[in-house]
């Protein structure tokens, strides 16, 4: 007994010596330096966007703290404990997605908001997080690859949710959430063929869904990317000032507060969705590629985590919410720049806004809970 | 099927597999990205730099503010005065109905401004305000002012518009403006005129368009996507309009008007001396702002349908038989020729007669008299009591082709190029303009006609304004005009050749003008009671309708508009004239409608010390 209780302190040493501060909040520095530095970068550039408004930019700091404290919170949880309560989170965001067209807010002509007196909240923001919990979950329970029965389930699991935020409608968010589900299909090493098959139905049913499912709006948006140009003052607007933002910014920029396009009022939605034409118009291509390389650290890091993780279920996790952080950049900076179409998804840790920070920086904290276990299984 | 089961490490090997292809996807999905970026970013940077540029700076035109006119002692004429208008810039409309609409709500539109708003819409370019409603109300302003962040598009502009303080009184010498019309604005230079909304339509206004309207200047503006003007980039002022000053006296002017009172005619004063207009009056007038922004249709038809036609500017357009205002002019030319005397005397039985023909012609004073003015008439006595006899003798006697030629220099016929618009030539008759335009011989009883300024010579007050001016300056001749000095140069008489006859055959002349004023037997004597100073003058009558041989003509029998025309022209003084002048009386019965006017006007310049001097100053 005493020779143990000596040797403890000991063992402990041998360990790697006293917990730093990092350890100790169960953080994972390489990646939450990309993620200070986009943040910080973040507000450099809505200082400019809400031409020099101290209040926006103070706004989104407060915003920020919270995100960073749902992140470590969100990181101190064991994996388990995630496994054990994806079914339920996932549960929860179903009904209260189901409760939305009966109790909801609606904004813009869309019903996605809840009332919950304090704070309005959009269960679809909930489901972002729990769909890649739930698909997670699903595949740590069965084997894989999916065989058919699975499969089909898992396909109910992402479709229904889909379809409830699809109507609401938000087509923007329905897609991210079934891509951060059908991404953990891709990983479990779902069958080639089955791919293949899925392609050829989704082309065979552009038709009936150009038709039928898309609303007008949401037609006019696809019409609009493929020739901005025919509709200059409607929709076509957004996208050629924003490219002419981006394209009269060059390789180094007009200078930080000084785009002429963002500051005249020429650029929509500034301050949100199209903020990286702000930063490609005042930083230049420099700005971009930095902004991008910042975003591929992020990405490397979750990728790394994933394939490091310990089981089943956090591999599959790690993967998807990093891959689903990945779609983000993707398509706001695709839209943006004209070669996706305008979906309204905010460019992820920059655009100004809480709900879908504090929504980012949680899955951060599920990716660093990932990365503590890792670390202290494996050391 | 639970985990228990499954093998670790094929279940890492399947997820490590996918993660690999997954980057390799995230990958090639930045690179697309990046690659888009960098073609916006450097392959087209230069068109979308461009395009950045032309979005953010846009050149406006300033328009220039039109120059003021004044009278001959600096007192304001047409003025500019500060007006708001509520403009649409229909590139920041959403739904142009439903802001009509609502601009209906707040300050009432009706449908004229709807109209002409259409009518310009269509010309604009969608960055341009397109003027809605011109001269907003106070109240108006406020309304539009408190919901403007609920109106996109649309803008309250401050500009100057033209006012006529003196509406009525100078309506036909200064004119008016007008907003630009369609056909306007396809002769207008575009380039002179953006941003401008009114243009010159009659009078000094029209005439003096050039100047008066002055150089747009330009200005490029920053301007942000609402069209808000934020900063003005570089700027080229405008030349503002030159300011006119006019002979016109607006004293005499009043003085002129309120001395026709209820009488529809016209009075046109001139300075002998260098041809400037003093007055210029066609009663009754209108009030020229009613124009200034469209006059609505209620106005205009008001306007246009008075059986006293206020818009016909008789003292330029109106073409009137002179009557016997011609008979000085007739008299020194047959001096000239040598055809008279100025002691020779004409029978006068009250009526005359030529050889071969029954027809009587008859003399005006046979109807009262029932005789002639005298058995036998010289000609002072010809022209101070207008004796008809002496002239049908005369004209026979000249034929109607020296009548014409001799009445030529004094300008009949053709136009004075008075500094207006729409100025009328009158008619000087003789055979070949018969031929022309009538395609008849001329009959030796016509040219009779035309000896008492009858038949069909037809000349406007103008025209005799100008005609006295010759017979008080006994020869010499100016261009008549309105303009005293463009900006700050002098507009210079215009001398035009000289009428040359022999000095003794003036003073004949003029001694009979006096006795129409100074003689009791003049048939102006009426007004040459207690003249402070000398006066020559020519009454005149003319016939509206033609009076059948030895048919009376009373005046109470005729409709009004059938009246004779009453005339009366002078100058005065005698020996240095400072003002010649032409009144008539449009259906006034005769030239006692007209002398007591000019009278008025006369002793309203000549008794004015302030006229004395300054003569020949412009």
């Amino acid at each position: 007994m005493a020779d143990y209780e000596r040797a403890l302190p000991n063992s402990h040493r041998d360990l790697g010596g006293s917990k730093t501060l990092s350890e100790w909040l169960h953080l994972d520095l390489m990646l939450l330096a990309p993620l200070l530095a986009l943040m910080l970068g973040g507000l450099l550039v809505l200082y400019s966007a809400s031409d020099a408004d101290w209040q926006t930019v103070v706004g989104q700091g407060r915003n920020q703290l919270i995100g960073l404290a749902a992140m470590v919170l969100a990181a101190q949880f064991r994996v388990d404990t995630y496994r054990r309560w994806a079914p339920l989170l996932y549960g929860v965001g179903f009904f209260l997605l189901l409760a939305v067209p009966w109790v909801g807010v609606g904004a813009k002509g869309a019903q996605r908001w809840l009332n919950l007196g304090v704070v309005q909240f959009q269960p679809s923001e909930l489901m972002k997080l729990a769909m890649p919990l739930m698909m997670a979950w699903w595949f740590s329970r069965y084997t894989i690859p999916p065989r058919l029965w699975p499969l089909l389930g898992s396909l109910m699991v992402i479709l229904l949710p889909v379809v409830l935020i699809g109507i609401q409608p938000d087509l923007g968010t329905s897609l991210l959430v079934a891509v951060s589900g059908l991404i953990v299909l891709f990983l479990a090493g779902l069958s080639g063929w089955y791919i293949v098959a899925a392609s050829l139905l989704g082309v065979a049913s552009v038709w009936p869904a150009w038709h039928f499912v898309l609303k007008d709006y949401q037609r006019q948006r696809i019409i609009t990317l493929l020739d901005p140009e025919a509709d200059k003052l409607g929709a076509g607007w957004n996208i050629i000032q924003s490219k002419t933002a981006i394209g009269s910014g060059g390789w180094g920029g007009k200078g930080w507060l000084s785009g002429t396009q963002s500051h005249l009022d020429f650029l929509p939605e500034s301050q949100t969705d199209f903020i990286i034409a702000v930063l490609a118009e005042e930083f230049g291509l420099q700005g971009v590629l930095l902004l991008l390389g910042l975003y591929l650290l992020v990405i490397m890091r979750g990728f790394w985590i994933g394939l490091h993780a310990q089981s089943g279920f956090a591999r599959l996790l790690a993967s998807a919410i990093t891959f689903t952080f990945f779609v983000y950049v993707f398509v706001n900076m695709g839209m943006v720049a004209g070669i996706l179409p305008v979906v309204g998804v905010p460019l992820p840790l920059v655009s100004f806004g809480g709900t879908s920070m504090v929504t980012l920086m949680l899955a951060f904290g599920v990716l660093m809970a990932i990365s503590t276990e890792q670390r202290s299984l494996s050391a | 099927m639970r985990s228990a089961l499954r093998d670790p490490h094929r279940d890492a090997a399947i997820h490590s597999r996918r993660l690999a292809i997954t980057l390799l996807m995230v990958v090639t999905a930045l690179t697309v990205v990046g690659y888009r970026y960098y073609g916006l970013q450097i392959v087209d940077h230069q068109r979308y730099l461009t395009q950045s540029d032309r979005n953010r700076v846009r050149l406006e035109a300033i328009p220039p503010k039109r120059g003021l006119i004044f009278d001959r002692r600096g007192r304001l004429l047409a003025s500019n005065i500060p007006s708001h208008r509520l403009s649409i810039v229909l590139e920041r409309v959403d739904d142009l109905d439903e802001l009509l609409a609502h601009l209906e709500r707040l300050v009432g539109l009706d449908a004229h401004d709807l109209e002409r708003f259409n009518e310009r819409r269509v010309l604009r370019r969608p960055y341009d305000p397109v003027p809605l409603k011109l001269q907003l109300s106070d109240t108006e302003m406020a309304r539009v002012g408190v919901n403007l962040h609920d109106l996109p598009g649309v803008a309250i502009e401050a500009q100057l518009t033209r006012h006529y303080p003196h509406g009525e009184l100078f309506s036909h010498v200064v004119g008016y403006v007008g907003r630009i019309n369609e056909q306007e604005t396809a002769r207008l230079d575009d380039s002179r005129y953006r941003g401008t909304l009114h243009v010159g339509k009659i009078g000094i206004e029209k005439r003096y368009e050039s100047v008066l309207h002055g150089g747009v200047g330009a200005q490029n503006v920053e301007a942000n996507a609402h069209g808000r003007v934020l900063r003005v980039v570089d700027k080229v002022p405008p030349t503002d309009g030159a300011d006119l000053q006019l002979h016109i006296d607006l004293d005499l002017q009043r003085v002129a008007f309120e001395a026709l009172g209820q009488q529809r005619g016209a009075i046109v004063a001139i300075d002998p001396r260098n041809g400037g207009i003093l007055a210029l009056v066609s009663n009754p007038g209108f009030d020229s702002n009613l124009f200034v922004n469209g006059i609505s249709s209620k106005d205009y038809e008001a306007l246009r349908t008075s059986v006293n036609s206020p818009l016909f500017n008789r003292a330029v357009q109106g073409q009137y038989p002179p009557g016997s205002t011609i008979k000085p002019m007739l008299g020194l030319a047959g001096l000239t020729l040598n055809l008279i005397e100025a002691d020779s005397t004409v029978a006068d039985p009250g009526w005359y007669q030529l050889a071969g023909d029954s027809r009587r012609y008859r003399d005006w004073i046979l109807r009262i008299r029932g005789t002639g003015h005298a058995p036998e008439v010289d000609l002072r006595m010809a022209i101070a009591e207008s004796c008809d006899v002496y002239y049908y003798d005369l004209a026979h006697r000249m034929g109607i082709e020296r009548v014409a030629e001799s009445l030529a220099p004094y300008g009949f016929g053709v136009l004075t190029t008075l500094d207006t618009t729409g100025e009328k030539a009158g008619i000087l008759p003789n055979t070949d303009w018969k031929r022309q335009r009538l395609g008849e011989p001329w009959y030796p009883g016509e040219t009779l006609s035309v000896g008492i300024g009858q038949g069909y010579m037809l000349a406007t007050p103008l025209q005799l304004a100008q005609a006295t001016m010759v017979l008080a300056n006994r020869g010499t001749s100016f261009v008549p005009s309105l303009v005293k000095r463009v900006g700050e140069s002098p507009n210079g008489a215009e001398v035009r050749p000289p009428l040359i006859a022999a000095e003794e055959h003036w003073r004949s002349i003029i001694e009979g003008m006096m006795d129409v004023v100074h003689d009791p037997r003049g048939t102006a004597a009426a007004i040459g009671t207690d003249l402070s100073y000398t006066m020559a003058g020519k009454t005149g009558t003319s016939q509206v309708i033609g009076i059948a041989q030895d048919d009376v003509y009373e005046e109470t029998d005729i409709a009004e508009h059938h009246r004779n025309h009453g005339w009366f022209i002078a100058f005065a003084p005698v020996d240095k004239p400072r003002i010649a002048i032409v009144v008539l009386a449009e259906n006034g019965g005769g030239s006692s409608a007209a002398y007591p006017v000019a009278r008025k006007v006369m002793d309203a310049w000549l008794l004015d010390d302030a006229n004395a001097g300054g003569a020949v100053d412009g």
